[in-house]
């Protein structure tokens, strides 16, 4: 007698739970729809991963282009992905300079650029790379799982790439990265 | 009559927003890469490229493949598939490739692995447990009817 009534109170309970399921996946959906957006940024799985090899030539007369053979002489540096027809790259300018001015060593690789245009964005906003490789078909952004500019790598003495950037290097961010390529030193 | 003005006002200055010229955009005066518009020689290898640029998703017009995308970057990476393919790599390579680099999110046809577990045994665990809802109920119906004589 008592198993006859225990039967539909445990049913009940088991017929409940696909409604359940599907209602949390309803949930899951409306907020996944609503918190999305603007598109979400797709963050490089080329980290602590040599930097892939590649030779760019110069972006800009009299001054070198960028080789992945220059990132393991013991010194950690910077890559940082731009375009001078990069918008918020104009923003960033001014965090490039006081990062060179505090010794940072700052590889640019300028993404589909004309050699005139980058000539004025440098001109009016400063050029504080050691070298400028022009990657005309976004290879080399490609090959370092960058999605857009600009992007900032933090490359170690060894070649190592440790930290990927998404977005403009702010100023309060200016001394975190010095510390940390400090840090990488050997 | 004021409403009617208020509104005309209303249309115009939408017109004129539309007809505007956009603000300047962040995008690159380059030509597209030698192989985002143009197909290879060998139409075998082609069909595998298009393929293939059907199922990897673009970078910065999420939601499109880079097949279907006009961006310079989606251009860019259909020209680097072409060019590997044309080279001899194969689609699986290529794949394997750009997951490396930007994940099984780059892809519409992502492979088994950790990070996709759940989303290749959930419609198995669903179909299971909806099995034995089945088999319960079957099992029970010749109680019921018992209960209730005809």
């Amino acid at each position: 007698m008592t198993s006859e009534a225990d039967k539909p109170a445990r049913s009940s309970w088991v017929l409940w739970l696909p409604f359940a399921l599907v209602l949390s996946l309803g949930v899951l959906i409306w907020w996944g729809l609503s918190s999305g957006g603007e598109s979400r940024l797709v963050e490089s799985r080329w980290i602590d991963k040599p930097v892939p090899e590649f030779d760019l030539p110069p972006a800009m007369p009299g001054q070198p282009g960028v080789s992945s053979r220059q990132f393991s002489d013991g010194k950690p540096r910077l890559i940082n992905i731009f375009a001078s027809w990069c918008i918020p790259c104009r923003v960033e300018a001014p965090q490039l300079e006081a990062l060179r001015d505090r010794g940072v060593i700052i590889e640019g690789i300028a993404i589909r650029d004309r050699p005139e245009d980058l000539a004025r964005f440098l001109a009016d906003h400063g050029n504080p790379f050691v070298g400028i490789g022009a990657d005309q078909q976004s290879a080399v952004q490609i090959a370092l799982g960058s999605s857009g500019v600009p992007e900032t790598f933090l490359v170690d003495g060894d070649g190592i790439i440790r930290e990927q950037i998404q977005g403009v290097v702010t100023a309060e961010m200016v001394p975190e990265i010095v510390a940390r390529l400090e840090r990488m030193e050997r | 009559m004021i409403r009617f003005l208020a509104w005309l006002v209303a249309v115009i200055v939408a017109l004129g927003a539309m007809l505007a010229p956009p603000p300047a955009h962040g995008q690159s005066g380059l030509p597209p890469a030698p192989y985002a518009y143009k197909q290879i020689d060998d139409p075998v290898k082609e069909e595998q490229a298009r393929e293939l640029m059907h199922e990897l998703r673009c970078l910065v017009c999420q939601g499109q493949s880079i097949a279907d995308s006009d961006a310079p970057l989606a251009g860019d990476m259909r020209s680097q598939v072409r060019e590997r393919i044309a080279a001899g790599e194969t689609p699986d390579q290529v794949r394997s490739w750009l997951v490396d680099r930007y994940g099984a999110w780059v892809t519409y046809d992502p492979p088994l692995g950790p990070e996709t577990f759940l989303l290749f045994v959930a419609p198995l665990l669903a179909l299971l447990f909806g099995g034995w809802l089945v088999l319960g109920r079957l099992k029970r119906a010749p109680d019921t009817e018992k209960e209730t004589p005809a």
